[in-house]
């Protein structure tokens, strides 16, 4: 394999991190979600911490991103 | 398949002097300052326009209000009342961040310019991020000397997992502003690629002249628009986040833990 094929297939893979990292996105805000439509009251009072818990899920698929586009067009 | 242009989506990221070439002279005016330029511009004209001090505020006037009031509401509750004194910093860069994502946004290649994303560049958010970790660096040590070396060990850890838990603490402390930079440039990066190929999926439909063709460039239209309302979604979020991120290490400082 010459190392262009194997450059894009390698970039396809990490990819995949990404998707999984939607997954945890979703997950954060389902569970917000879950939590706040049996306590609206104290919904309010967590968007912090919900979005503290969304950045850091995203910030891993945001990594598998960099790591695609280091693969293609850095390395 | 007639004129097939090749899709080159980092293209819209390239730094290129607008007055001189790049490579001799270190002074050159480029694109990156010329749209920091205007995101000055436009922030001084949202913020003096604000600062007529009615008593019953016009439109204008409440939205610098909203504003400000928001980010001062989002310092002290995760300072507490000392965070008053770090509103100036996190204001600035929120709304720093916010107005060149948004200006970066805007669809002025329709009539002729390409907008320029100042917070797609890692030196901007880089350098943003280094300053909000100096500040948590001077303000701990300052506040606590020595004793800020307690961040590293939570409250409560058995002694025999200290060797354990203060290498992690230690690296998870040190990768903050470099975490804190690469998010919000990435997400950036990726949203405007994403942009820019659906983009030339339509162009090149189009120019390509078959039925399918045609059919690509109708789903891919359908498709940019909700990713354009996503995006504009996403630019808000990242401005926020980075803003709370920043409130919250400079909390760690203040109160160790």
């Amino acid at each position: 394999m010459d190392l262009e094929a194997a450059k894009v297939i390698g970039a396809g893979l990490a990819a995949i991190g990404v998707g999984v990292a939607s997954a945890g996105v979703g997950f954060v805000f389902g569970s917000f979600l879950q939590g706040a439509l049996r306590n609206p009251g104290a919904a309010d009072g967590q968007q912090g911490r919900l979005f503290i818990g969304f950045a850091a899920a995203e910030l891993l698929g945001l990594i598998a991103f960099a790591v695609a586009m280091i693969i293609l067009y850095a390395v | 398949m007639a004129a097939e242009s090749k899709i080159d989506p980092m293209h819209q990221f390239q730094i290129s002097g607008i007055s001189g070439a790049i490579d001799g002279s270190p002074f050159v005016f480029t694109n990156s300052a010329l749209w920091m330029l205007i995101v000055l511009g436009s922030i001084t004209l949202f913020m003096w326009g604000g600062l007529k001090r009615q008593i019953i505020p016009g439109r204008w006037q409440a939205a610098v209000e909203g504003f400000v009031e928001f980010i001062s509401g989002m310092a002290i509750s995760s300072i507490g009342k000392e965070g008053r004194a770090y509103i100036p910093w996190i204001f600035t860069i929120f709304v720093f961040i916010i107005f060149s994502n948004y200006l970066g946004m805007l669809p002025l290649s329709v009539v002729g310019p390409h907008p320029f994303t100042v917070t797609s560049q890692f030196t901007i958010t880089g350098l943003m991020a280094i300053m909000s970790f100096a500040i948590v660096l001077i303000v701990g040590f300052w506040k606590h000397g020595l004793h800020f070396f307690s961040l590293f060990v939570p409250h409560g850890t058995p002694k025999v997992m200290l060797p354990l838990i203060v290498p992690i603490e230690f690296v998870s402390f040190m990768v903050r502003p470099f975490s804190l930079a690469l998010r919000l440039f990435v997400a950036m990066i990726a949203g405007h690629i994403l942009l820019d190929v659906f983009g030339n999926f339509i162009v090149n439909g189009i120019t390509s002249g078959t039925a399918v063709g045609y059919a690509i460039s109708a789903i891919s239209f359908v498709f940019i628009v909700g990713v354009n309302a996503l995006e504009l979604l996403v630019c808000g979020i990242q401005a926020y986040v980075f803003a709370l991120l920043a409130s919250l290490y400079i909390n760690d400082a203040v109160h160790l833990h």
